[in-house]
């Protein structure tokens, strides 16, 4: 009987030796990839100092910290205790461990929540004004010079990169302390990012309603109006109320620098030490960031639908 | 023209219509909202503070004295700011695979778990990192430590979420196969599950170090070591062409990686997916 025994193939054992070859070059290139990712850390954690002592020494403290952020030390009381009790839960604000004890200054809270929340409205429109403004020169199929497209969507994107934060830290000196400049610093950032977006949109758009338009003897800006505009406006609106919730997050740091909004506050009490108004503040913020996502991917689904 | 679409006007009425009174009412109101906003936040001094703007940008042009500043500290700061970002999102992958396997429906079907741990994710990422570096340079003091930590947590909940999304959109006839030759779970997880998410998860980290090298930038503003710090001690001494200086710094350093990082994805997992 012809056994056919397969490792005499010699095509059979061409494919082994191949096979061999590729695997053993796919192992090393994956050996020293690994070798070179930690190399890199070893690296990176000797240059910042980060060693396993600093962290052993560290994580204690940051217990410790969390610790004390939900706990306090009524009047009269041996030592802390819990931020919250359930037998105080729903007392008056003069009962430590109740939540309106926690929160008691819910009022000034609230406003500069609302503060955060209408320094990103404003600043959001502000960069939906000038991204829109701005997208229609930065797309090279509405216009024909080179130099006006190249020189707006440098504009944009120096806009978009330079980091928001830094930029309402400078806009302080000029504007002063206050939600301006933050509101300024956001909007500028929004710009940048919408009028690249917008650019995309507009570059999908369909051109022969444009023709139409110019056929009959309309001016770039009639094309633009009655041909472009109608077209993206769609997408143009849901991506800014993405914008709007990346916003609302921004804004609740940017106050970090001394640019108005709850993050002043938050700065404040974690400089001075106020522990449980720091976890009260920072579970605000959670909440209030969360609410706007759910509200805005409503509004989305619901009125723009499928647009983008 | 303008007669013509008199005419027009005359001859088809309901073309001519406006939109609806209701929709110009709500635009009114939308635009005196915005209005009422620029009052409330005072805009007019927009206006008014302009020229202290234009003095700060003809400082930040002026770089006569290039020479004496401590390019060495500004350089070694930037690499730092990469390091930390590089550690962070490291830490935050070591943490984050196992957590995205345990966060995945179709390894632990078990709606209460899944609830919990895809919240929990959602708590991480939900604070900014510049919050997390603010609660840890108070526990922890100031420098790089806080930084690293404060990325490491805040990635930790992005990357997880990811990577449980990855491994819950597997394809589900590898593991059948694997499993129909008589494989174990750690055969099943080498061969079925592992060539399946690790080009995402490598994408993911990839994308992650670049945004992180850019949000590491800022940590520094808090004192949470790394540029911002340097950033943040010029723009206090009014030193504008320095702040200038670091801007370009970390704009080069950020465009520099984000060519890197791109120019290893394409290598790592082909071009399909870039």
């Amino acid at each position: 009987m012809t056994a056919l025994n397969p490792t005499d193939d010699p095509a059979y054992r061409l494919f082994q030796q191949r096979f061999g070859t590729l695997r053993r070059s796919r192992q090393t290139e994956s050996l020293l990839t690994l070798a070179a990712v930690v190399l890199l850390f070893v690296i990176a954690a000797v240059w910042t100092d980060f060693s396993p002592e600093q962290i052993a020494n560290g994580l204690p403290r940051i217990g410790e910290y969390f610790g004390k952020l939900f706990s306090i030390e009524p009047k009269g009381s041996a030592g802390p205790v819990g931020v919250l009790a359930l037998p105080h839960l729903f007392g008056g604000v003069k009962e430590p461990q109740s939540i309106a004890y926690w929160f008691y200054r819910i009022g000034t809270y609230a406003a500069l929540l609302w503060q955060t929340i209408e320094m990103a409205i404003l600043a959001t429109a502000l960069g939906f004004g000038a991204a829109f403004a701005l997208s229609f020169p930065a797309t090279h199929i509405f216009v024909g010079s080179r130099a006006v497209v190249f020189v707006t969507r440098r504009l944009l994107e120096v806009m978009r990169t330079i980091p928001q934060v830094v930029l309402a830290f400078i806009l302080v000196w000029p504007f002063g302390i206050g939600p301006l400049a933050g509101i300024l610093a956001i909007a500028v950032h929004t710009t940048g990012t919408l009028g690249k977006l917008f650019c995309e949109l507009n570059e999908n758009a369909d051109l022969r309603p444009v023709d139409g338009i110019r056929s009959v003897g309309g001016s770039w800006l009639a094309q633009i109006r009655f041909a472009v505009v109608p077209q993206v406006l769609p997408g143009f609106l849901s991506y800014a109320l993405l914008r709007f919730e990346i916003n609302v997050r921004s804004s609740t740091i940017i106050g970090f620098v001394g640019a108005g909004g709850i993050g002043q506050e938050l700065k404040r009490v974690i400089g001075f030490n106020i522990y449980e108004e720091v976890s009260a503040i920072v579970i605000l913020i959670l909440l209030i960031v969360v609410a706007i996502d759910l509200i805005s991917e409503q509004i989305r689904h619901r009125f723009i639908g499928a647009a983008i | 023209m303008s007669m013509d679409l008199a005419v027009e006007r005359l001859r088809h009425p309901e073309v001519f219509r406006g939109k609806g009174r209701l929709r110009w009412l709500l635009l009114g109101a939308v635009f005196a909202y915005l209005v009422y906003l620029m009052w409330l936040f005072d805009f007019s001094r927009v206006f008014t503070d302009l020229p202290r703007v234009w003095v700060i940008v003809r400082l930040m042009l002026d770089w006569s004295g290039v020479a004496e500043w401590d390019h060495v500290e500004l350089w070694r700061s930037m690499l730092e700011t990469v390091a930390m970002a590089y550690l962070g999102t490291m830490l935050a992958v070591v943490f984050a695979v196992p957590l995205g396997f345990l966060g995945a429906r179709n390894v632990i079907p078990e709606r209460v778990f899944h609830f919990v741990t895809r919240r929990m994710f959602d708590g991480l990422r939900g604070l900014d990192q510049l919050i997390w570096a603010l609660v840890f340079v108070r526990a922890m003091g100031l420098g790089p430590i806080a930084g690293i930590m404060a990325i490491a947590v805040a990635e930790t909940g992005i990357l997880a979420k990811l990577f449980a999304e990855a491994v819950e959109n597997i394809d589900r006839r590898q593991v059948e196969g694997i499993t129909s030759v008589g494989a174990g779970f750690i055969a099943r997880l080498r061969f079925a599950v592992l060539p399946q998410v690790l080009p995402v998860m490598i994408s993911q980290t990839l994308y992650s170090i670049e945004s992180n090298s850019r949000e590491a930038t800022i940590l520094g503003l808090v004192g949470a070591g790394g540029i911002g710090l340097r950033l943040s001690e010029r723009i206090q001494i009014n030193a504008w062409d320095q702040v200038a200086y670091v801007i370009v710094l970390i704009l080069i350093s950020v465009a520099l990686i984000d060519t890197t990082s791109r120019y290893l994805r394409l290598r790592l997992i082909g071009p399909a997916r870039s």
